[in-house]
């Protein structure tokens, strides 16, 4: 079996160090398995946080060499092993240990949110005549495993901290409410929130969530530019809205 | 116990997957306090893993579909073992739990005039189930949670309950710890529902995620709750099985109800060679009549992929003993064939099966749209688990509910894909309703604080103790390998003896497991705790399955095959005896009412 060095990082909100683990493992093997078998062998109370391993729950999500990924997805041989792997917590939330983040933030941000608002059903027994085409848009978005990767990606979190003082949502929120807006059935509006509460005008469409996104929900394109055009056709002028979808001025 | 961070409410439910939600959701709406307690963080239960859709008599795609048939087929599935009232129940109430998902902002697949669209599985005399793509359990978790935070419950992500705690012979709440710092909690309530879930890392090879240790079951038993069917866990029959890293990880029947088949290693289509008495009349004569059954002739008859899970599984085993199996111990599975068939071709299997081509992409390096996959069983579900009555999910012991899969009679000897999502929901209502109903009548209740010190002292144990050979997870290890190799898919008297008695050696190494570390995340520990559960639903597998000398549904015995008329009139009950040992007993099955028996006759 070939063998390779995690470099763990081990700590707690106090702080902490990157830690050197040298083990084997097998083909197939993907970060998580290696993890596991570190925290089984050598290091019984190493904290990870997973439930799937199958890529379906969002709960194992970390940055590997630095790159934010699901660690139950990343396979060992997609990774140099000539060198240490790194693996740490995700950045963009309080660490509570080692790799565990609290991530309770995004709850909190879920819970503001005008939940599915829909218009009287269509038919008696409840339901609503809907079809295929109609809510293909927002299946996409409804394939989110909330694994909050894009939100540990995003500067304007990353960098600024702005999910953590409530001045805005993250990619992750612009998915959902995304997916209510094109919600055939929806009625309710929430643009006002989006533009003044919910930040949506500090992205500036860099696409890092969208590369980032397990998922491939395409966020950027299909979540937030027809957000941001909604708003922008409502509270901007036609010029301001043109310079605002390409990026330019606030 | 003031030192203990204390909540009080109304209704106390311990799980958050679909039926937690759905029994929060409901007793919520009926205005009382609700506490919902998950071991993980919200949404990330495993019922997300859930994939192929949620079985409901809609008849949108099929009008001939209603929930007559939908009951005849789920009792026919569960070999006769189910309670009858819940069948009748499930399927009755299903329709109207699907379309209240739709209500709460779950977006299914639709027909081409705007409905609800159903897919075929594997049991199901018609398209039944209710779908999207190949993530159901995403889209249901997610509705429900989504909907569920606005309805004023409490919710407590990351703590694991230990203990039931009683008021004398009633439930008074819960003890538990989180698992951030590892500080205790105690939950009062006059009413607990638990929702755990399933018990799949009882074994090695499951499609289980780390927190299924059937807790649930091993709570209710200790706090004097009987348990039904325990014999009955299902191997899916096909779970992935290379890399070694992944095996056990589901591959969803619904590959198998958009045309997958089954081959072996010489190309021949086994499940043709061996159909059940039970389904003869319902298997299509050749591959072709098969696939028109896929593409919906109505005219046509299920090809035997779609035979129920025993089954499946069975005739996998058979042809890997036989030497015909694929290269890593399974079976193939083909999908990739349908291309020629289909417009769209690969493209059509991709937005068929999305979370499957990602899987094997990912996970295995296979094209599914080129190749075809490698499956072999995987242990997937518990038939049994807590004994409830049918209308309320209330336990024996007054004021504990169960609801899911840690409970037991709906599915009998074996469950039908599709089921269980419905059976979360349809049934999550009903313990909601009840408990809180239950919880305004009885008023509260109180906790000792004897039993919460005892309960402390005991989670701390593996702090204490003096160095051990074996670590928490040497152990669970060692654990999963036995039920594996003794109380597997195929069992004999011999085997299960074995088992027993390496189950009881073992329950005396964990009694000396030691921790290292301190409390804040430490899974060592959490894994020790863990070992209760894991050892007490094992014990009860293990009892039942050797009690059981026939060959029924899920359990399959090697020392007396086929069915046995008089075992079919008994379920077997397993509980807590007064000094403290693990009994067995047969129980009379409940006749099924005249009335239903028809709808049986007359469904053949
Ligand atoms: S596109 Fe917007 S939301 Fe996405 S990472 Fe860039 S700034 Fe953040
Ligand atoms: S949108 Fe994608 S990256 Fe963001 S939380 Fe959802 S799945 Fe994760
Ligand atoms: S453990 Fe579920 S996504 Fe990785």
């Amino acid at each position: 079996m070939p063998n390779a060095t995690f470099r763990i990082w081990r700590g707690d909100s106090e702080g902490g160090e990157f830690k050197d683990y040298r083990t084997e493992y097998s083909e197939g093997m993907v970060v998580l398995d290696v993890v596991h078998k570190i925290q089984a062998e050598q290091a019984n109370d190493l904290a990870v946080r997973w439930n799937c391993k199958a890529g379906k729950c969002g709960s194992c999500s970390a940055e590997v060499n630095g790159q934010p990924q699901l660690m139950c997805m990343t396979r060992m041989n997609t990774l140099p092993v000539e060198r240490p792997v790194t693996v740490e917590p995700m950045q963009a939330f309080p660490v509570e240990r080692d790799l565990v983040t609290d991530v309770s933030v995004n709850y909190e941000i879920k819970k503001r949110i005008k939940p599915f608002t829909p218009r009287p059903p269509d038919r008696e027994d409840g339901t609503w005549t809907m079809h295929q085409s109609d809510v293909e848009r927002s299946q996409e978005f409804r394939k989110c495993i909330e694994c909050f990767l894009c939100q540990d990606v995003c500067h304007v979190d990353r960098d600024h901290h702005y999910h953590l003082d409530g001045k805005f949502i993250g990619p992750r929120f612009f998915v959902h409410a995304a997916y209510l807006d094109m919600h055939p059935a929806d009625e309710a509006d929430r643009l006002e929130e989006l533009k003044d509460r919910d930040g949506i005008g500090y992205c500036n469409i860099t696409k890092c969530c969208t590369v980032v996104c397990p998922e491939h929900i395409t966020i950027t394109d299909n979540a937030i530019i027809p957000l941001k055009e909604r708003v922008a056709d409502r509270y901007y002028d036609p010029l301001t809205r043109v310079l605002r979808v390409i990026g330019v001025g606030r | 116990m003031a030192a203990y961070e204390t909540h009080e409410y109304d209704v106390l439910v311990i799980g958050a997957g679909g039926a937690g939600l759905r029994a929060a959701i409901e007793a919520s709406a009926t205005g009382v306090r609700v506490g919902l307690v998950c071991k993980s963080l919200l949404g990330k239960a495993h019922t997300v893993m859930a994939e192929g859709g949620m079985a409901a008599a809609l008849a949108n795609v099929d009008e001939r579909d209603g929930w007559q048939v939908h009951f005849a087929d789920t009792m026919r599935g569960g070999q006769y073992l189910n309670q009858w009232r819940m069948a009748e129940i499930h399927a009755k109430e299903a329709p109207a739990r699907v379309n209240e998902l739709e209500a709460w902002g779950a977006l299914f697949d639709r027909t081409q005039d705007g409905r609800i669209l159903q897919r075929n599985f594997g049991g199901h005399a018609y398209p039944r189930l209710a779908h999207v793509g190949d993530r159901t359990g995403l889209e249901m978790i997610r509705t429900l949670q989504d909907h569920g935070i606005h309805q004023g419950m409490t919710v407590h992500m990351e703590i694991t309950v230990t203990t039931l705690l009683k008021d004398g012979e009633r439930v008074a709440g819960a003890f538990g710890y989180d698992r951030e710092r590892g500080r205790f909690r105690v939950f009062k309530a006059p009413a607990v529902i638990v929702a755990t879930g399933g018990l799949g890392k009882a074994y090695k090879i499951t499609s289980n995620s780390w927190e299924c240790t059937g807790d649930g079951i091993s709570l209710a038993y200790h706090a004097g709750a009987q348990l039904k069917d325990m014999e009955f866990v299902q191997f899916h029959p096909t779970g992935m099985v290379w890399p070694p890293s992944v095996s056990g990880i589901l591959v969803t029947e619904g590959v198998r109800g958009e045309g997958g088949v089954l081959t072996n290693s010489e190309g021949r289509r086994f499940m043709f060679d061996n159909i059940p008495e039970l389904y003869k009349e319902l298997v299509a004569d050749d591959a072709e009549e098969g696939w028109r059954y896929v593409v919906g002739d109505r005219e046509a008859r299920r090809p035997p992929e779609l035979l129920t899970r025993d089954h499946v599984a069975r005739m996998i085993l058979a042809e890997v003993k036989a030497g015909r199996g694929s290269p890593h111990g399974g079976a193939f599975l083909d999908i990739s064939w349908i291309k020629d068939r289909v417009p769209g071709g690969a493209e059509h299997i991709k937005r068929k099966l999305p979370s499957m081509y990602h899987q094997f992409k990912q996970l295995a390096d296979l094209d599914i749209t080129e190749e075809p996959m490698e499956v072999g069983p995987t242990t997937h579900y518990a038939m049994g688990g807590v004994k409830v009555e049918s209308d309320s999910q209330m336990t024996n012991v007054p004021g504990l509910y169960a609801v899911g899969e840690c409970a037991t009679g709906l599915h009998g000897a074996n469950r039908l894909g599709g089921n269980s999502l419905s059976d979360l929901v349809v049934f999550g209502k009903r313990a909601g309703e009840h408990a809180a109903e239950h919880a305004r009548e009885v008023g509260p209740a109180v906790v000792r604080e004897d039993d919460v010190e005892a309960a402390a002292a005991e989670a701390l144990l593996p702090f204490d103790r003096e160095d051990a050979r074996e670590g928490p997870f040497q152990l669970q290890q060692a654990l999963q390998q036995l039920m594996q190799d003794n109380v597997g898919i195929i069992r004999d008297e011999a085997d299960l003896d074995r088992g027993l008695e390496a189950l009881a050696e073992l329950g005396r190494r964990a009694g000396a497991v030691k921790v290292h570390g301190n409390r804040e995340w430490n899974s060592g520990w959490h894994t020790a705790l863990d070992l209760v559960p894991l050892l007490t639903v094992s014990e009860a597998i293990a009892l039942a399955a050797k009690e059981r000398q026939e060959s029924r549904g899920a359990h399959t015995r090697d020392d007396y095959q086929g069915k046995d008329p008089e075992w079919g009139k008994v379920n077997l009950v397993v509980e807590k005896a007064a000094d403290g040992s693990m009994q067995v007993r047969r129980e009379p099955i409940e006749p099924v009412p005249e009335r239903l028996a028809k709808i049986i006759e007359e469904q053949g």
